[in-house]
């Protein structure tokens, strides 16, 4: 019986992330294998994370305290729309060529894009928080800061958590092509075709898939954690 | 690929420079090493098949994706309980990097546009459907009553009332996926299929110029079909400039 060529494509990758092959590029010489795999894997997740670190850091207070004071819908929303429409390769190739390349010079400029859906949405989250409570709240003496976070935070929380989803997502995906700025990460497997060949193209492809996927699993349910009951009584 | 070589912003008159200028390209060395314009206006050529071939992929990715989009909505509208699933499905499919993509459809559809244009539609999918719901949704029960009580069939009601209360929100999902479609279409170099990905991957991130030009035809591309979506959404919804703020 002969194997399907695309089942033979797609079992070739899941072997190479697995146990080292000889790769048909290189002549012999044995590439990725499980330990690569970490190594690459890990790399990626830890570009995704400082750069979604230092996203949150700046785009969620600005977002909030913008929507508190209902000032700003033009920055916020404006940013918004702008960041969708930037091109991922042009920030990697642009920061390579005018900044720098490395770690540090690559997780800022990821964050640059995560930062447009996180601002836009803790914005949008906290501006639809019914006027109402916020003035039950403060009537009950509660500070401004309190306000935001007690209040507003809470209640915007389902909207606040869609723009940390959509930036986790543009971060992932845009760290697959950080090789390119010399930060390793799974997109060497995709973009070294050169040195780990097809299987590694594939392979890349299939765990960059996978780390998406998961990375917006656990953020939906962390979503669904952050929620408060009140909240999912009423949009049940 | 590997390691670009990489010159510091401020070091105007590097090697890389210095190379240049003396080289192929007309570049002064105590000229700003950040745009380079009469290399800009000698080689703006080279952007017109790229631009072209960025512009149809969009084009393309955008019509299948509104089509396929549009046909979900109306038969979720219909048939209520398909719209967990539907969200699920095209959520997934926004989820997956479109790099990663890409290269998983590449054993079964090979390289080149055909590749570009499945991932690039199936990426617009969730943007289109979930505003065109929502559109449909933000209808109000009044309004479909009214049109019942005036003798209107459900199939009329659907065309010549819901779905022109829905346009604001089916173009404003329209004028969100073109922007990212612009903006994603520069990877599809990667799978040899052309665009302005071209000229920023081909110019070995060495010389910001090529880069930066590219960036400004993306811009002027996302604008420009913002534009185009507006003016539309204003023609086919004249009612709304009637009506009192």
């Amino acid at each position: 019986m002969t194997v399907h060529p695309l089942l033979a494509s797609f079992s070739g990758a899941v072997e190479f992330i697995f146990t080292p092959q000889q790769s048909n590029v290189t002549g012999g010489k044995e590439v990725g294998g499980f330990d690569k795999t970490i190594e690459l894997l890990l790399g990626h997740i830890e570009v995704t994370v400082l750069a979604l670190a230092i996203a949150l850091l700046i785009g969620l207070p600005l977002g909030l305290y913008l929507g508190h004071k209902g000032k700003g819908e033009l920055l916020a929303v404006g940013i918004g729309n702008a960041g969708r429409a930037i091109p991922e390769l042009a920030v990697i190739a642009l920061v390579a060529t005018l900044v720098g390349i490395g770690m540090r010079n690559v997780a800022p400029a990821l964050a640059l894009l995560g930062i447009a859906p996180i601002l836009n949405n803790a914005y949008v989250g906290v501006r639809q928080v019914d006027p109402a409570a916020v003035d039950a709240a403060r009537g009950m003496g509660m500070s401004e800061l309190s306000i935001i976070r007690k209040v507003e935070l809470p209640l915007a929380i389902p909207t606040v958590m869609g723009g940390i989803r959509g930036a986790a997502i543009v971060i992932v995906a845009t760290a697959t092509i950080a090789p390119l700025a010399g930060v390793e990460s799974l997109g060497d497997f995709i973009l070294n075709r050169n040195v780990y060949g097809e299987n590694g193209l594939l392979a890349g492809a299939i765990l960059v898939a996978l780390l998406a996927l998961t990375i917006e699993g656990s953020l939906a349910l962390l979503q669904r954690r952050l929620t408060s009951d009140g909240l999912k009584v009423k949009t049940a | 690929m590997g390691n670009p070589f990489v010159l510091a912003a401020g070091e105007v008159g590097g090697d890389f420079f210095k190379e240049r200028s003396s080289g192929t390209l007309p570049c002064q060395a105590n000229e700003s090493h950040l745009f380079c314009v009469d290399w800009a206006k000698e080689n703006i050529d080279r952007y017109g098949t790229p631009a072209q071939q960025h512009l149809e992929i969009v084009l393309l990715s955008v019509l299948i994706g509104f089509v396929v989009a549009f046909a979900l909505a109306l038969l979720a509208h219909r048939t209520r309980w398909l719209q967990p699933p539907l969200l699920a499905a095209t959520g997934v499919l926004y989820t997956i990097p479109s790099i990663a993509f890409f290269f998983l459809l590449l054993p079964l559809t090979g390289f080149g546009r055909d590749t570009a244009v499945i991932v690039l539609s199936a990426y617009t999918l969730q943007i289109i459907y979930r505003n065109t719901m929502l559109g449909l949704d933000n209808v109000p029960d009044s309004v479909k009553d009214a049109a019942r009580g005036m003798g209107l069939t459900n199939r009329q009601i659907l065309w010549k009332v819901e779905l022109p209360l829905a346009t604001p929100e089916i173009i404003a999902g329209l004028r969100v996926a073109t922007a990212s479609t612009i903006a994603i279409t520069t990877l599809v170099v990667l799978i040899s299929a052309g665009g302005l990905g071209t000229e920023m991957y081909g110019s070995n991130f060495n010389f910001p110029t090529a880069i930066l030009i590219a960036v400004a035809i993306i811009a002027l591309m996302v604008l420009a079909f913002d534009l185009l979506l507006l003016t539309a959404q204003r023609l086919l919804t004249p009612w709304r400039k009637a009506r009192p703020r």
